[in-house]
C-alpha cells in the first residue's frame, strides 16, 4: 500500500532505513527543522541544516524513490535562545522559494516559557506573512497538557487559518481541544514515550479520519520509522478497508500538504477493493 | 545491582507505557461492547483474570514474588 510519512528525521537515519521505507510502501517523506540532540551555538549552523534538509536531503530519498520534503525552523527547545534565533529567522525566508519546502515547523513549546513563547509567536508571524503552513509540536509527557493548552491560547489570539495548521504528537489527553478548533492534528507513533500504535487505532476508531496525520517521527532517539507500518496493520486487522488505510496513511497527508502546491501527491482511489 | 531509584529511573517510562497499553486494552473492550450493544464480556473468565492480576498488583504490602503469583493466576487450575 502507498504510504506517505509526513513526519520524518532522515538526516538521523541511514540509508537503509530509506531503503526499507521504499520497499514498504513509503512514496514521500516530510522532515520538519528540529532539535540536534545539543543546543547550536551559531546561526550558520542553521543554515547549513536547512541547506542539509532543503538540498541533499531530497538526493539520498530520490535513490530510493521517495519523494522529500522539508519545512525550516527554530525548534522549540532552542527558541529558548531568542538572540541566537532571530538571526536564524532572519534567512528563513530564503528557504520558502526552495522546491521542497513546505512551511514553518516544528515551531512550539517545549517547556512553555516566555522565551519559547516569544519565538513561536515570531515564526506564526513570519509563517502567516510569506504564506506558509504550519508544524506545531508539543511538549512530552508531563509538560503535554500544559504546552498544548498555551499552544491553543497563542493561536487563537493570531489570524492563523486552523485548517493549515498542524498540531503534532497529540495523545488521548490533548486531542479533542485542538480538533473541536479545526486545526489538524498529528499521533506521532514512539516506541515508548508517545502514542503506541494500538492507541492511534483506537483513536482512529473513536474520533474518525478527518483532519488527522499519523507520522513515526523517526529520529535520533529510541524510534523507528515502522511503527507507521505497524500501525497500518493493526488498522487492517481490526477489519478496515484498503480504502479507510489509504485515506489515512496517503490522502490525508496530501490533503494538508498538498495546501503547499509544492506538494503534488495527489489522494489515491482503490478501484476494486475485494 | 541497581539502587531503588536507579531501577525507577531505568524503568519508569516502559511501565508508564505498559500500563496506558492495558489502559486502552481496557477501553477498547468497553467500546466494543458499546458498539455491538451487548455487556462488556464481563463474565469472560480472561477478563476476570485481567482484574485479578491488577488487584494483585496494587497491594503495596507485600512481598517480592508478584510475577511468580501473576502466572499462577494464569495458569491452568485442576
Ligand atoms: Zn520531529
Amino acid at each position: 500500500m502507498q504510504i506517505i510519512q509526513p513526519h520524518y528525521h532522515g538526516i538521523a537515519r541511514t540509508a537503509q532505513d530509506y531503503q526499507r521505507m521504499a520497499m514498504a510502501g513509503v512514496v514521500a517523506v516530510a522532515e520538519p527543522a528540529f532539535w540536534a540532540g545539543f543546543d547550536r551555538k551559531y546561526p550558520e549552523t542553521f543554515i547549513d541544516y536547512f541547506r542539509q534538509i532543503s538540498e541533499f536531503e531530497p538526493t539520498r530519498a530520490a535513490q530510493y524513490g521517495i519523494r522529500h520534503f522539508c519545512w525550516v525552523a527554530v525548534n522549540p527547545k532552542e527558541a529558548e535562545n531568542p538572540p541566537l534565533s532571530y538571526e536564524v529567522l532572519k534567512h528563513m525566508p530564503e528557504f520558502f522559494d526552495k522546491p521542497n519546502v513546505l512551511g514553518v515547523g516544528e515551531i512550539g513549546f517545549h517547556k512553555t516559557t516566555r522565551n519559547e513563547e516569544e519565538i513561536f509567536e515570531a515564526q506564526i508571524e513570519m509563517a502567516l506573512k510569506h504564506n506558509q503552513l504550519i508544524l506545531i509540536h508539543t511538549p512530552h509527557l508531563q509538560d503535554k497538557v500544559r504546552g498544548t493548552r498555551r499552544t491553543l491560547e497563542v493561536l487563537a489570539h493570531m489570524k492563523v487559518d486552523p485548517a493549515r495548521v498542524w498540531i503534532d504528537h497529540i495523545e488521548e489527553h490533548t486531542i479533542r481541544a485542538p480538533l473541536d478548533a479545526g486545526y489538524w492534528v498529528g499521533f506521532t507513533l514512539y516506541p515508548i514515550t508517545k502514542c503506541s500504535p494500538k492507541r492511534a487505532v483506537d483513536m482512529l476508531e473513536h474520533y474518525g479520519s478527518q483532519r488527522i496525520l499519523v507520522n513515526s517521527s523517526a529520529d535520533w532517539g529510541p524510534s523507528d520509522p515502522f511503527t507507521l507500518q505497524e500501525c497500518i496493520l493493526e488498522f487492517r486487522r481490526r477489519g478496515h478497508s484498503l480504502q479507510e488505510a489509504l485515506e489515512i496513511f496517503h490522502n490525508n497527508p496530501c490533503r494538508f500538504l498538498g495546501q503547499n502546491p509544492k506538494f503534488d501527491i495527489q489522494p489515491i482511489r482503490v478501484q476494486h477493493e475485494n | 545491582m541497581l539502587k531503588p531509584t536507579e531501577v525507577l529511573e531505568k524503568d519508569f517510562l516502559d511501565t508508564r507505557c505498559m500500563l496506558l497499553e492495558i489502559a486502552a486494552m481496557l477501553d477498547r473492550l468497553d467500546a466494543a461492547a458499546q458498539r455491538e450493544q451487548t455487556p462488556a464480556a464481563a463474565e469472560d473468565p480472561r477478563l476476570q483474570q485481567i482484574h485479578q492480576a491488577l488487584q494483585l498488583l496494587t497491594e503495596r504490602e507485600t512481598t517480592a514474588d508478584r510475577v511468580e503469583r501473576l502466572l499462577h493466576l494464569f495458569s491452568e487450575k485442576d
